[in-house]
């Protein structure tokens, strides 16, 4: 059990920046996911509190140590790779028992804890296999177990889910998440699917280009994220982004894109004021988006539905309104075929407002966001 | 060929492929099986021959022992591991053969690891420098590796040599010295193809680097060196100028087979149905080697290149 805290943390290859000044404190017992496009720096992260690649500038503490200098064997860490990194000439039991040997456990508690962690992973039956002898899934879950056994103090995990099917990732994402709740100890996980770290963290990192963007709980990101890369990058399908010029009205300023008008939002009166002529992004989730007529705390706009994509449930909508692209999520009942002329109800609550410079949501708290 | 189409152009291609699957196989194995069969008789001849007497092979073809009357013999076998001392170069051999293949595999395989996973200043010179070696021809490092030989002395206990020429042990290092730099190169690829997250994975379980050698690497790359134990077995077993030049007069009783069946013949020719019996003594060895390891050969070969 242990926190993990990174001050200042910087990680150069060369002239290239992977990781810059990455502050984040981890808390112990914590499920932290660290999510973001390809080469955003999270797993060059990972990878400096696992102790594989050095630390360019900055402290990396694990509980109270510093372990910037520290071997990776002597971190009290365990790391599940993306590709299992099995040993394969050996069989799931020494895979699992490998790491204990090597640190001189008694037998009989090699055993008995190589037991125990086949058990809480159904590997039981697979212990005299080989690797090659085993389904994705279930090398998935020697990797785990490997890790497991060790009783680390942190996990670190490493997009463990990439290289498995649709199906058996759903229900392994389930698995990692009871196995958290089981053993309480922190894990750090790294994923490129917002699926995942919103399903599975406690709190997630959101990582772009380097810099740290956001760190919250996946309401918080959802709901107030700090700049438009988050609010484009959490949520499926992404948020819709409208560009928008203030415009006096007569009952007050209001958001003008085309055709389509907005109130400013309650919550954003103050701080857009009269500024007419002034540029900002709206931004408007899919899934907050209705068809029907607007009421007085809500604005309309016409859109008209290009592409119908239906779900069952639901319906996706890809419409043109205010000359843009806009992606709508609409109940099924409403069976909307394209070409069909529609009312869209947008309620002004759900509306976020961005800085086309910054890009930073107007009113959000800065603490977290790094100097863009 | 023009790009002017004709009817018959483009019916031509059609017609071929609806000749039947099987044929074509067919085809396959007969052109195969005529390749080994001419590729095979001087060596099956040379093994009817082994039987014969001296006589009969002056007076006809090997062929006709294939037909009554048989006039096969274990004689010139008897001969060869007898009188003309062939079973001792055999052991010889042996004994030359078994270290030539264990010491520079053993010593590659812990270069190749360094070249491949541990950080070194130097590394890639380094390796550009050993893989440069293999255009080194070994004929230029005689005279100066005799030089060498003759100036060491070893008086230790049993142990008294004023020389190293001749002895055993000069063969052993010769051999490695050639052998290395073809056995690091071929080692490192194979190494160096090897997930990098396993030994990621060991450091992390608190694997040294020799733990990792040792307990991942090493067993790892099995394919790899039993594809060079053959390479290495074959050029050390068959090689008569390495052995001539170390071993040579200096000290007979140490001679290998290939100086032993090469002194068979005399001067004036004589003794020359003995070859066959002798030459298939020698061959016999490392066709066993080659046929309990081939299975590693075929896939040792595109392991070492490719990616394992």
């Amino acid at each position: 059990m242990a926190t993990v805290t990174f001050e200042h943390v910087t990680k150069k290859y060369g002239d290239v920046l992977a990781v810059n000044d990455l502050n984040l404190e981890i808390r112990d017992g914590e499920f932290m996911v660290l999510v973001g496009p390809s080469g955003c720096g999270k797993t060059t992260s990972l990878r400096m509190i696992a102790g594989l690649e050095e630390i360019s500038d900055g402290t990396l503490r694990i509980g109270d140590r510093v372990v910037n200098d520290v071997a990776p064997k002597d971190r009290d860490i365990a790391m599940v790779f993306q590709s299992y990194a099995l040993y394969p000439h050996m069989t799931v039991r020494d895979n699992l028992a490998f790491g204990l040997k090597l640190r001189k456990v008694p037998k009989a508690d090699i055993e008995k804890r190589v037991q125990e962690a086949a058990g809480i992973l159904d590997l039981g039956r697979l212990l005299a296999r080989k690797p090659k002898e085993l389904s994705g899934g279930q090398r998935q879950r020697v990797a785990l177990g490997r890790a497991i056994v060790r009783e680390p103090a942190v996990f670190l995990m490493d997009e463990p889910l990439s290289n498995l099917d649709a199906k058996l990732r759903v229900q392994t994402r389930a698995e990692i998440a009871r196995l958290h709740q089981r053993l309480k100890t922190t894990i750090v996980y790294v994923t490129h699917d917002q699926v995942e770290a919103m399903t599975m963290g406690t709190r997630i990192a959101v990582m772009s280009e380097g810099l740290l963007q956001q760190v919250g709980t996946p309401q918080e990101l959802y709901d107030m994220p700090v700049n438009r890369f988050v609010a484009g990058f959490i949520g499926s399908p992404a948020m819709n982004f409208l560009d928008v010029t203030v415009t006096s009205g007569p009952d007050g300023p209001t958001l003008v894109a085309n055709d389509v008008t907005i109130p400013v939002p309650p919550r954003f009166r103050q701080m857009v004021g009269d500024a007419a002529g002034r540029h900002y992004i709206a931004g408007i989730r899919p899934e907050h988006l209705d068809i029907g007529q607007a009421t007085s705390d809500d604005a309309s706009m016409t859109a008209t539905a290009d592409v119908v994509e239906y779900l069952g449930n639901e319906e996706l909508l890809h419409l043109t309104a205010a000359g843009q692209d806009i992606v709508a999520i609409v109940d099924a009942e409403n069976r909307v075929t394209p070409g069909d002329k529609l009312s869209m109800v947008i309620p002004l609550d759900k509306v976020q407002l961005f800085d086309p410079e910054s890009g930073l949501q107007l009113g959000a708290q800065r603490t977290a966001v790094a100097a863009a | 060929m023009t790009a002017v189409a004709r009817p018959g152009a483009i019916a031509a291609p059609v017609a071929t492929s609806r000749i039947p699957r099987g044929f074509g196989r067919i085809g396959v194995h007969a052109g195969v099986i005529i390749l080994m069969a001419i590729w095979l008789i001087p060596t099956i001849g040379l093994l009817v021959n082994s039987f014969r007497s001296e006589q009969d092979v002056s007076a006809s073809g090997w062929w006709s022992a294939l037909f009554p009357p048989w006039n096969l013999s274990l004689d010139n076998y008897a001969s060869v591991l007898g009188e003309q001392g062939i079973g001792d170069a055999f052991v010889n051999s042996l004994f030359i053969t078994i270290p030539s293949v264990i010491i520079p595999i053993l010593v590659a395989a812990f270069a190749a690891y360094a070249f491949s996973w541990m950080s070194f200043p130097g590394r890639n010179l380094l390796f550009v420098a050993v893989v440069g070696l293999l255009v080194v021809p070994l004929q230029t490092t005689f005279i100066p590796i005799l030089k060498l030989y003759a100036g060491i002395s070893i008086h230790f206990g049993p142990v008294n040599i004023d020389t190293l020429n001749g002895e055993f042990l000069a063969v052993w290092l010769a051999h490695t010295g050639y052998g290395l730099p073809f056995a690091i190169y071929l080692l490192r690829n194979f190494m160096g193809g090897l997930p990098k997250e396993v030994f990621e994975s060991a450091a992390i379980d608190g694997a040294s680097p020799v733990v990792a050698f040792l307990r991942l690497a090493l067993p790892m790359s099995v394919p790899a060196i039993a594809a060079l134990v053959i390479f290495q077995f074959l050029f050390v077993w068959n090689d008569l100028l390495v052995a001539l030049v170390y071993i040579g007069s200096t000290n007979a009783a140490n001679s290998p087979l290939t100086i032993s069946i090469a002194n068979l013949v005399t001067s004036l020719g004589g003794n020359w149905q003995l070859l066959g019996a002798a030459a298939f003594m020698s061959m016999a060895l490392p066709l066993l080697v080659f046929a309990s390891l081939q299975r590693y050969f075929v896939r040792g070969i595109t392991g070492g290149a490719v990616k394992g």
